[in-house]
């Protein structure tokens, strides 16, 4: 129940939310964001109250029963469709991230959206609360129920509230994220359909179709069709032309969930979904797909250099992290596999951070070109040393969260294949080249006459705060991975034994 | 002959009973309002009589054929023209000195299409699709103002024709190879005709489903649909893509699965090439429409074609699963398209730059209730979950899934990729900012809205029931 309770505080509270602004027009971002920081009391405080055994206990992958929690109810019976949740290490920390990056958006939303603020918080808290549904959701149909319904909420923030081209960038990333997720569809249901066949019984439960039996060709072509929806949300190249033009076009609340909510949404289906159900078809298909990542990370590096576009560099070095969390998770050992999730938070608040501040710029001059920023450092000093931090952060400087990760991920897949490792690692010299560019553009540099005259206000209490979380968030990261490493451990662990029980090759290799 | 038999035929005798009263009415004082309410009473009664009439399920005559399965349609469609009465009471109250007419063909389309449903023989299936064609015609054509009523009335009035010439020619040579024109005689007596004259039989066969496929409109016999849609007023447009595909829809099912048809490979793959056909056209025009009716014509021919792929599935599974998936799917669609019929009558203007799809821009800020039920029917069009049109594709796929028909699927998928464009493109003209303030929505306009909208998400988010209630049909 207390899964159900999370995605329902979120639901009714974007209700309470958009009917809040009858009573008072500042009165939503308030009741959302209460919704948002009690929900997150909830999480924890259910999760202390867990027995001792739950929270020590190895998970078993296919054995709900081990996991953290779980929670199953019949749904629509005639073809064994149930709401099943389960939750265990990685969907807690995905869990947590998303109600912490939620918090960060609000306030992101804070003095950023001037009309109809009922709404636009119902739908922040709608759209979370359905990422909550796919970190949560272990019958594959209610999985597939929240993965298409989250795009929703999320399309009406950037259809209404973005930027001057929203229409076409909402329109771009809805048809790409559908279009993709169809074909997901038509995999579950042939998943589905076989296992039918071979039992006799219609399920969609993660845990019985873990022991479905396919053939080699037909398990190869429904793990393409996840594959692909999952890695069009990821995004990998080729498949990242939504990415730039909708985080760009969003509203800054709606960038800081993209990028660091939405996208992980799709790392989690291949970690969760897309490799356990087929081990054997994943395994074939690794070396195309590194090669996807390596390219990814490259081209996202490259393209991000020559953007003159603050929040279009920002989206397109997403490109680029994301391309190493799809190589650590195709190298598939355990290293690699520690340094995608790992990767998976830090990219979370490093790039969320850095949309809000590219959100605080463009408040206040009222332009994304950084060719008319230059010298902001002398007007806002205060944002331009948190942008500082921010972006060698995301340029892998030891000590932070997100250096762990991308050495973690460089680590593991060394031990898979040299070559591709040495590609990937090129994306750390190309990401120092493009997050100095940026700051040098904007924040350094002599003052842009245009703005020299005018008083343009610094990060105040709220925006310090909310950046003091992720600062934080990112310091432990990067001294002390250890508790996140420990939560997630256990659950690759058992995910990798079990792929290697499929695998007889790779036991073989190991011994 | 007993009694039963007649109350086995209880709506259709209702429905008869009505029209007589509406043309005794009008002999003693024409009167608008009485008239509308006769036709209610009527519908009402026949909706009741096909609850009652389940008690007495039985073939009436070689004519007809009265089961759960048909019974549940015929108060399916009878309640979806209750609806369309609701919408023309307001479209023709300010209409000119003749409206009264209207509630007559209103009636006869209905005991048509009842007909229709219920049919089990060649004869009941002419006679239901005429006596709802003809009725249909003078609906179309009945506004008085405009050219575009009357173009659209006479080009549904020839292509109709054309179809029914088909039709009659195709039952001919069935006949011939069969010697039946029952639907169940065809089904005994088709894989001996099919043994001595193959040609025939599927020449026949095709003949008649080309036919039926005009009056569906799916692809390449489409052309008149956007013409007519566009060209008919709302309501009528809405009764045309609801009661009257729907008819012809279920006694295609019942033709092609009693006939015993689906054995035949060709017609499998005739079938295959217009539900092919169907999807990929239909969606592909859909893109550039700018006006609402348009659009949702092609959108219906898209539909019928996805429905096709259920239908081309019994010749490989199970005929339980089909026969479901086909009445989960036309439910869907015809609870759907009311609801996308209701708004934009409620919420259009009567004429052709009303219904533009930028008529519809802020509708989101000044009637959120209707364009939040436009919305869901758009999302429902689409497929996304929680709807009842994801459930009906659902059921689409799984039977495609099961039978193996890759290409269909493949081309499902492709087509409703295309279609999420220019659902969306509704939805986004909804949430611009408004710059006119359109028509103010009236308290029964919001009530419609919210039951169709209801209905639509309710069948999508909590089938079971009626999944359950399908397995007893």
């Amino acid at each position: 129940m207390v899964m159900i309770n999370l995605i329902l505080i979120l639901l009714v509270g974007g209700l309470l939310a958009m009917l809040s602004e009858r009573l008072d027009e500042n009165m939503p971002r308030k009741v959302a964001m209460a919704a948002v920081l009690f929900d997150l009391i909830y999480l924890i405080s259910s999760m202390l109250s867990l027995p001792e055994i739950a929270q020590l206990q190895a998970p078993i992958t296919n054995d709900p029963s081990t996991w953290l929690m779980h929670f199953k109810a019949n749904w629509i019976p005639a073809f064994g469709i149930s709401i099943e949740f389960a939750m265990d290490g990685i969907s807690l920390l995905m869990v947590l991230l998303t109600l912490i990056l939620g918090a960060v958006a609000i306030s992101a939303s804070w003095t950023d959206i001037v009309k109809r603020k009922g709404f636009f918080e119902a739908n922040l808290l709608w759209s979370l609360a359905g990422v909550l549904g796919v970190f949560l959701a272990l019958d594959l149909l209610l999985f597939f129920l929240f993965w298409e319904v989250m795009l929703i909420p999320m399309y009406f923030m950037i259809a209404i509230w973005g930027h001057e081209n929203r229409g076409y960038a909402a329109m771009k990333f809805f048809i790409f994220t559908q279009a993709s997720g169809l074909l997901m569809l038509v995999s579950i249901l042939v998943l589905s359909a076989i296992n039918q066949e071979t039992t006799g019984v219609w399920t969609f439960s993660y845990f019985d179709l873990l022991n479905t039996n396919i053939s080699e060709q037909a398990s190869y072509w429904i793990m393409l069709g996840f594959f692909i929806a999952f890695v069009v949300k990821l995004p990998g190249f080729p498949f990242h032309t939504w990415l730039p033009d909708a985080h760009t076009q969003a509203p800054t609340a709606g960038s800081v969930i993209l990028a660091g909510v939405l996208l992980k949404t799709g790392a989690y289906g291949l970690i969760r979904f897309a490799v356990p159900l087929f081990p054997q078809a994943a395994l074939d298909f690794s070396y195309p797909a590194m090669l996807l990542g390596a390219a990814g990370v490259v081209y996202g590096a490259v393209l991000a250099f020559g953007q003159a576009d603050f929040k279009r560099l920002i989206a397109y070095s997403s490109v680029s992290h994301m391309g190493f969390v799809l190589l650590g998770i195709y190298a598939w050992n355990e290293l690699a596999l520690q340094g995608a999730v790992m990767q998976m938070v830090a990219h979370g608040f490093s790039t969320a951070a850095l949309f809000m501040i590219a959100g605080s710029i463009q408040e206040r001059l009222h332009t994304r070109d950084m060719s008319q920023m230059s010298g902001l450092w002398h007007q806002m000093p205060r944002m331009g040393a948190v942008a500082m931090f921010f972006v060698v952060a995301s340029l892998g400087l030891p000590g932070l969260g997100n250096f762990v990760a991308e050495f973690l991920i460089l680590l593991g897949l060394f031990q898979v294949n040299v070559w591709i490792t040495v590609i990937a690692a090129t994306g750390l010299i190309t990401g120092a080249a493009y997050s100095l560019l940026l700051m040098q553009k904007s924040f350094q540099g002599e003052i842009n006459k245009k703005w020299a005259e005018s008083k343009l206000s610094d990060f105040g209490q709220r925006e310090m705060m909310t950046m003091a979380v992720m600062i934080i968030a990112l310091i432990f990261l990067g001294i002390y991975p250890q508790p996140v490493l420990n939560i997630a451990e256990p659950v690759l662990h058992s995910l990798l034994d079990l792929t290697a029980l499929a695998l007889p090759s790779i036991a073989e290799a190991k011994l | 002959m007993n009694a039963s038999v007649f109350y086995a035929m209880t709506p259709i005798l209702v429905l008869s009973g009505t029209a007589m009263a509406l043309m005794i009415q009008a002999s003693i004082k024409r009167d608008h309002k009485v008239a509308s309410i006769i036709v209610a009473i009527g519908l009402i009664l026949s909706l009741l009589g096909s609850y009652y009439a389940s008690n007495f399920t039985q073939p009436v005559t070689v004519l007809l054929q009265v089961d759960n399965w048909s019974l549940f349609f015929t108060g399916l469609i009878i309640a979806a023209s209750l609806i369309i009465l609701s919408l023309s009471l307001k479209t023709f109250l300010p209409e000119g000195e003749r409206k009264e007419e209207y509630y007559l063909l209103l009636i006869l389309s209905v005991l048509g299409a009842v007909v229709l449903i219920q049919s089990s023989h060649m004869v009941s299936l002419l006679l239901g699709m005429e006596l709802m064609g003809v009725a249909l015609y003078v609906m179309i054509a009945f506004p008085e103002r405009g050219d575009l009523p009357l173009e659209g009335a006479i080009k549904y009035l020839v292509l109709s024709a054309c179809a029914s010439a088909m039709l009659l020619y195709g039952f001919a040579l069935i006949y011939a190879a069969t010697g039946s024109l029952s639907y169940i005689g065809i089904g005994v007596e088709v894989a001996r005709a099919y043994e001595q004259n193959p040609v025939l039989v599927l020449a026949g066969s095709a003949m008649v489903l080309a036919g039926i496929g005009f009056k569906l409109s799916v692809a390449p016999f489409h052309m008149w649909t956007p013409d007519v849609y566009e060209g008919a007023p709302t309501a009528v447009t809405g009764f045309l893509a609801t009661v009257s595909k729907g008819a012809v829809f279920v006694a295609l099912t019942r033709f092609y699965i009693d006939g015993n048809l689906y054995q035949y490979a060709g017609l499998t793959a005739a079938l295959a090439v217009l539900a092919i056909a169907s999807m990929l056209i239909g969606n592909w025009l859909a893109l550039r429409q700018e006006n609402i009716k348009r659009l949702l014509a092609y959108s219906s021919i898209a539909h019928f074609g996805y429905l096709l792929i259920a239908l081309i599935a019994c010749a490989h599974i199970d005929i339980q699963l089909v026969s479901q998936s086909i009445t989960f799917y036309l439910t869907a669609y015809i609870v759907t398209t009311l609801a996308a019929f209701a708004v934009v009558s409620s919420v259009a203007e009567e004429d052709v730059r009303g219904q533009e799809i930028q008529a519809l821009e802020g509708l989101f800020w000044y009637r959120p209730l209707e364009a939040s039920a436009l919305t869901v029917a758009m999302l429902s069009l689409a497929g996304i979950p929680l709807t009842a049109g994801f459930m009906a594709k659902f059921f689409v796929i799984t039977v495609g899934v099961q039978s193996h028909l890759w290409v269909l699927l493949a081309a499902l998928i492709v087509g409703s990729a295309v279609a999420i464009y220019y659902y969306l493109r509704v939805i986004f003209a909804m949430s611009k900012p408004c710059k006119v303030k359109g028509k103010a929505s009236t308290g029964f306009d919001r009530t419609l809205a919210i039951i169709l909208m209801a209905c639509v998400l309710l069948l999508g988010s909590w089938p079971q029931p009626f999944i359950a209630y399908m397995g007893t049909l």
